[in-house]
């Protein structure tokens, strides 16, 4: 493990080396890396320099305004964040059961959330790394080279995301920044012509997204040493499991499994998450560090997002993502569950379970229902929980007597996986920069470890107020002269 | 038999009756003015000025000048529309106008005027003010920030409530909605939510608790429709031939 590299004994002899912005992720963060005067890797981190405060500013705003006003903290997956809200808010007007047609509505919705932010995260953002090489030329790493050198593949990623944002049209009203899930429920149910023009195709949509699952099992098998060993790092899991253990990306009770698969804690109800996971600031970093109260802020670390989810799930509900998830585990003898790039391979036979849960629920005339919102007896607060694109989401509201917010807590897939992520880039540091001249192509391996977990950084730095904050005066050679700390 | 009194509007014959103001005669006609504080339901109040036009070469409020026979009046042109824009700008950057979280958004007639008059930016820098949220009262909630001190509630609530609940406070940049409770508190207030005055709000400044969002994008008043064609809800088209 290389986390003796998240603080150097002596900084203030060694040269700063600034990655900033890291590139195709959403949001703005930098690593920054200490060098002796040997190349040798002294320190290295990832910092989230973004800063928002929904937490705060939606404080005295009514509740129902809520899932429509959060979901603002991203432009990729806003769906996360209204059915989130959403979710935490039906507990708050008492609707702990949905109609038939409002869940299924809701289930479509992200379901067409997770299928267009997962093929623009591969298509649009990691596929120049993958299919070019992690040192090719930079003017070679993007999306227009890759439809320059493969059209069709850079077709079927934009019309895979193209579908995904038509079925959240549907269903939320708008492709982003929709309105259509509210407390209790749905504002709106789908109409058979609109279903029948959505499964026009649909089939196309799974057939491109089992290749999509083709083209990075074919990149692990062709490149076996570097893939999996590259980043490479044990932790422990977190993700919503189906009660019967199936891969639920809608509603779930928590599981937590340790590296070696233990399981921590099984179907744990997520209205008392915090008796289960707590934060922990450091004073280099906007972003939280999550960790599981039983282990500890030391051990208690762990990973979300789609390898966690398909690595700890006991089976995905559809078929073709599942002959997927059996190849993934198989491959040479379950070597892609720890290497941060098996969350490409995870990511899109989630993509593909996602086609073909849209596909199911698009055959269901629940759709097309007309019972949309359920109240019940009103509670003063409510936590609603998701398996976001890149993790599990949580939001936690307290409201008062006036129907106004007085606390929010948001913990966002990101946050879950900032520790993560730190130990990835430093295990890319310690194994291919120490004690070589950096090169561009060479900065570029720690941008690729990032850009495995598909970070949104814009989501992570979402809190106000008790943010540590550091500030670093570096003189004209690159030596820190001085440095102001403040306390979290 | 009597003959019929007309003025001109942008060019086109208005007929109206006796008393009646250039605004009632064009909507009659079903010619839009743009307006905010005007409401047929009410007296007029001449305060937002969007409905200025120009009378036989005075600028005046539709809304509140009586119309003439013979009378020039002019409404549709680039300067008077530019003025209207610049006026709309200002109320936006007046209050704290957030449509994107807004449930009143797609209902909304400041929004809706905003649009009508090709409003891309607030052009001017923002006051961002500090104004109170009441939520005392069970079913209304009073968001001031929305406010544009059109006077619609106060004159709803005297004139056809007959509860007197709201009032304007202050002078100036500091003109306030206030509510006429000793403690200031809508709950201290005899307002039910099926008073008039707990739905007139062209904007979101006052709404009914608890029912945000239930019509859907693409089903609300101006998602398909330019507020020329519905001033007010229920309300499209011309009301004489």
């Amino acid at each position: 493990m290389a986390s003796e590299l998240e603080t150097a004994a002596h900084p203030e002899n060694l040269k700063r080396v600034v990655i900033e912005p890291v590139s195709r992720v959403e949001g703005h963060g930098k690593v920054t890396l200490l060098l002796d005067a040997d190349n040798r890797v002294h320190q290295v981190r990832l910092h989230i320099v973004e800063f928002r405060g929904f937490e705060k500013f939606i404080q005295g705003r009514p509740y129902w305004e809520v899932p429509v006003l959060v979901q603002r903290l991203c432009g990729i997956c806003p769906v996360s964040h209204h059915l989130a809200a959403s979710k935490a808010l039906d507990i708050v007007v008492g609707a702990r059961q949905l109609t038939p047609t409002a869940e299924k509505m809701r289930r479509l919705m992200h379901l067409g959330q997770i299928l267009q932010s997962h093929a623009l995260h591969f298509f649009h953002l990691a596929s120049p790394d993958l299919l070019f090489g992690f040192d090719a030329e930079v003017a070679q790493r993007n999306v227009v080279h890759v439809a320059a050198v493969d059209p069709e593949v850079a077709r079927k990623g934009v019309l895979l995301r193209k579908y995904g944002q038509e079925i959240i049209r549907h269903t939320a009203g708008k492709r982003v920044h929709g309105t259509g899930s509210v407390p209790g429920g749905v504002n709106k149910n789908l109409s058979r012509a609109e279903r029948a023009e959505l499964l026009g195709e649909i089939d196309t949509i799974v057939e491109w997204s089992r290749e999509a699952v083709g083209i990075v099992r074919g990149l692990f098998e062709r490149h076996a040493a570097l893939y999996e060993s590259f980043g490479r790092f044990e932790s422990n899991r977190l993700g919503l499991v189906r009660a019967d253990g199936a891969l639920d990306l809608y509603h779930g009770g928590l599981r937590a499994t340790a590296a070696d698969g233990a399981v921590i804690f099984d179907h744990a109800d997520y209205q008392s998450y915090y008796e289960l996971i707590h934060e922990e600031v450091k004073p280099w970093s906007y972003m939280k560090f999550p960790f599981l109260l039983a282990q500890g802020s030391e051990a208690g670390w762990y990973r979300v997002g789609p390898l966690a989810r398909v690595a700890q799930c006991d089976f995905i509900p559809t078929v073709l993502a599942e002959a997927a998830r059996r190849e993934f585990l198989a491959f040479d003898g379950g070597a892609a569950l720890s290497a941060p790039l098996g969350y490409h391979w995870a990511r899109l036979i989630e993509m593909l379970h996602a086609a073909e849960g849209i596909k199911e629920l698009l055959l269901d005339n629940d759709l097309s229902g007309g019972d949309l919102i359920v109240r019940g007896e009103p509670q003063l607060r409510g936590v609603g929980v998701i398996e976001a694109p890149r993790g599990t989401l949580i939001h936690h509201y307290r409201v008062n007597e006036d129907d106004q917010i007085v606390n929010a807590n948001l913990i966002v897939s990101t946050t879950h996986n900032n520790q993560a992520m730190n130990t990835a880039v430093r295990e890319v540091a310690r194994r291919y920069l120490d004690g070589r001249t950096l090169t561009e192509g060479l900065l570029n391996h720690i941008e690729v470890a990032i850009r495995a977990f598909d970070p949104c950084l814009s989501c992570a730095t979402h809190a106000l107020g008790k943010m540590p904050l550091e500030l670093e005066l570096v003189d004209a050679d690159g030596q820190v002269v001085d440095r102001l700390l403040r306390g979290g | 038999m009597s003959q019929t009194k007309t003025f001109s509007l942008d060019g086109r014959t208005i007929p109206f009756e006796e008393g009646e103001t250039i605004m009632e005669a064009a909507a009659a006609a079903g010619v839009y003015i743009p307006h905010l504080c005007h409401h047929p339901e009410f007296k007029p109040h001449g305060s937002c000025k969007l409905c200025t036009v120009n009378i036989g070469g005075r600028l005046g409020a539709a809304c509140t000048n009586r119309a003439a026979e013979g009378m020039q009046v002019e409404s549709e042109t680039e300067a008077i529309n530019a003025d209207r824009l610049a006026l709309t700008q200002m109320l936006f950057v007046e209050g704290n106008h957030i449509c994107p979280s807004c449930e009143k958004s797609g209902n909304c007639q400041l929004q809706a005027v905003a649009y009508h008059l090709g409003m891309l930016t607030p052009h001017f820098t923002h006051f961002y003010p500090s104004r109170d949220v009441d939520a005392s009262h069970p079913d209304v909630l009073l968001e001031r920030n929305r406010c544009i001190l059109c006077e619609l509630c106060v004159r709803a609530s005297r004139d056809v409530d007959g509860k007197n609940v709201f009032g304007i406070g202050g002078r100036g940049i500091k003109a306030r909605l206030i509510v006429n409770s000793a403690s200031g508190r809508l709950a201290d207030t005899d307002l039910s939510v099926t008073d008039r005055a707990a739905e007139v709000c062209p904007t979101g400044a006052i709404i009914r608790k608890r029912h945000g969002f239930t019509v859907p994008i693409g089903h609300r008043l101006y998602d398909r429709r330019d507020i020329a064609e519905a001033p007010v809800a229920g309300m499209e088209g011309p009301k004489r031939g």
